[in-house]
């Protein structure tokens, strides 16, 4: 049996007349990174918020590692550490002191502060860096900071607003690196992305819209439950190719892209023969079965509920 | 007046901060209709270079001509003809949907007999017929989106720069902007994006990716994915994932999570897919299915710019 270090029961918020979280449910099991995926608006902040201790849901439950966090959230907070979207650190005080002054917030012994400093900052290759500036850091860098720091008390429970938001891919793999090196120690983490890309590094995801969870796997079997298939057709002219197969039979939706287009059909077998005979005088061309992403999924799924 | 059918060209483009070389002799050659994107990592020289190309920064050497007008001789003139647009929508929430776009058309001088015909079309451009006297604050995501487009082409700029223009938004409303940005580009508008995320920079015709203030790579999306790792890519199917990674040290050239599977990049010289399958297994991993994946952007431009994961002095 997997122990499950999060459970959220029927999870509801309004503010005002939005509903920003309509009745929400999951789990997470421990040392799992749990993903919260949706556009802006689809009410990822609130959720992490709840979970957090520092919003108050209007109906629902979380418990978190046994403890209820709606009636004993002090306790419960010991616990977990909570990142959001502007961490707060203080630019003018260096790496070091920044992370000097989180240990000393959530009451960090001295000396295991200095390790565990050395080792975190360490991890995020951060180690040169302890007499900088916070605010001289590159994006990427502050977002590992902030991490250091949600993490000098050794958390069970990470939560981390959209934490990549305006790093590039190369500080991302870092970031990521130093995920997957927590979860390995038992540490489960929620996180929330608006980046669909970013969501297949998740070991499952909850794909949200409009405050409701649609659709909740793993990314490999969301990618399976995709209906249809997805495939790339390459051309000299992806916007004439594009117009040519709008509209077929079995053709489900065109996508433009940079150098060719994407199409979902209903059945690759049967399509891609026919997509073959349309697209031929066209010039040279070239068709195959594309990898859908998790925006494919998002959108074949949220298209299929609307005709349904 | 230079190369009519290009839309923007540099030659040796550099701009020096002191001792940081922030751009460093840069060629670009750009066709009027393209849809370029602008990748590379933070202090890359990215937004210094689009500075300089919109007559906003001098170079410290070299050439640009934007729209036939060089950067340096003719700022005023570049930016009478290019529009721009952020992520960090520059629309006034408190104003409406009429009220924005007659603001802008002051700031870009739209002469005002042309006014109304413009705004109309960028109005029905964006969808937004019947929702002109809305507060923008009142508009969703998609819909902000597309009204700062139409603010940004008001004055009918033959040259577009966009940076990170769909982050954040609901995909089907980014698949519609994007929808909106190919058919500009199709009556000729040449349009730059500036991007972090590698599934923005799919919708581009070209690549442009910037390191170390210089052009690394640039061509289309499939054209990059073409490029060479190194070695084969192939995913792996296998758990404990960490302990996997560390088992593969040495006999791979990468290795890496990638949600519940691991990606790694083969050693030509070095174990096969069932070698990789036998030395997991022979440490007590359990191994499930082994295939070659085709290299995402992201790979690519990883492997591209690895090495410069130590940082720089930013000026």
């Amino acid at each position: 049996m997997m122990e499950n270090a999060i459970l959220v029961s029927h999870l509801g918020k309004s503010f005002g007349e939005v509903k920003a979280v309509r009745d929400i449910s999951f789990s997470v099991t421990r040392g799992e990174i749990f993903g919260l995926v949706g556009p802006d608006g689809a009410g990822k902040t609130t959720i992490m918020r709840m979970l957090a201790g520092v919003l108050q849901p209007d109906e629902g439950e979380i418990d978190l590692d046994g403890l209820d966090m709606l009636k004993d959230a002090e306790n419960a907070k010991l616990h977990l550490s909570y990142m959001p979207q502007r961490f707060g650190l203080y630019e003018d005080l260096t790496v070091s002191e920044n992370i000097f002054f989180y240990g000393e917030l959530f009451s960090v012994p001295r000396a295991e502060r200095i390790s565990r400093s050395r080792e975190l900052l360490e991890a995020a290759g951060l180690l040169p860096f302890g007499k900088r500036l916070a605010g001289q850091l590159s994006g990427g860098m502050k977002q590992k900071l902030g991490l250091v720091c949600a993490l000098i008390h050794t958390p069970r429970v990470l939560l981390l607003d959209e934490p990549t938001t305006g790093v590039d891919p190369v500080s991302r793999r870092d970031f990521w690196a130093i995920l997957y090196n927590l979860r390995e120690s038992g540490v489960t983490i929620v996180l929330s992305t608006a980046y669909m890309d970013e969501a297949e590094r998740c070991s499952r995801l909850a794909l949200l819209h409009e405050g409701k969870i649609r659709h909740c796997d793993t990314p490999s079997r969301l990618k399976e439950s995709m209906p249809g298939a997805l495939i790339s057709i390459f051309s000299g002219n992806p916007r004439k190719t594009r117009e040519v197969v709008s509209n077929q039979p079995g053709v489900l939706g065109v996508l433009l892209m940079g150098d060719r287009i994407h199409v979902r059909v209903d059945d690759a077998a049967t399509r891609i023969p026919e997509l073959e005979k349309l697209v031929s005088g066209q010039g040279e061309f070239e068709i195959r079965i594309a990898e859908p992403g998790i925006e494919d999924v998002f959108v074949a799924l949220l298209d299929e509920r609307e005709e349904a | 007046m230079s190369g009519e059918s290009k839309a923007i060209v540099a030659q040796g483009l550099s701009k020096r901060f002191q001792s940081f070389l922030a751009v460093d002799n840069l060629d670009l050659e750009i066709a009027k209709g393209e849809v370029v994107g602008f990748i590379g990592p933070n202090g890359a020289g990215k937004s210094t270079t689009l500075r300089m190309l919109c007559g906003l920064l001098r170079p410290s050497s070299g050439k640009a001509h934007v729209a036939g007008y060089d950067v340096e001789k003719d700022p005023e003139a570049v930016r009478e003809h290019i529009g721009y647009m952020s992520q960090k929508f520059s629309l006034y929430n408190d104003l409406t949907v009429r009220e924005n776009l007659r603001f802008f058309g002051g700031i870009y001088r739209v002469p005002k007999k042309e006014f109304a015909g413009r705004m109309n079309f960028a109005v029905s451009m964006a969808g937004l017929e019947g929702r002109e006297d809305m507060l923008v604050h009142t508009l969703a995501g998609g819909w902000k989106q597309r009204l700062a487009l139409g603010c940004a082409i008001l004055h009918r700029p033959p040259i577009l720069f966009l940076d990170e223009p769909t982050s954040g938004v609901e995909p089907e409303a980014r698949r519609r902007f994007w929808d909106l940005i190919h058919d500009l580009a199709s009556d000729g508008v040449t349009i730059l994006v500036s991007t972090h995320y590698m599934d923005e920079a799919e919708y581009c015709n070209r690549i442009a990716l910037i390191n170390r203030g210089r052009l690394v790579a640039m061509g289309s999306p499939g054209e990059l994915r073409l490029r060479d790792l190194g070695g084969k890519l192939v995913e792996i199917a296998c758990s404990p994932l960490g302990a996997a990674v560390n088992a593969l040290a040495g006999s791979v050239i990468e290795a890496a999570i990638f949600g519940d599977r691991l990606h790694a990049v083969l050693d030509p010289n070095g174990p096969d897919g069932e070698e990789i399958r036998k030395l997991l297994e022979e440490k007590g991993m359990n191994v499930g299915a082994i295939r070659m994946v085709s290299p995402s952007l992201e790979d690519v431009f990883v492997r591209l710019v690895s090495g410069g994961k130590e940082e720089r002095v930013l000026s």
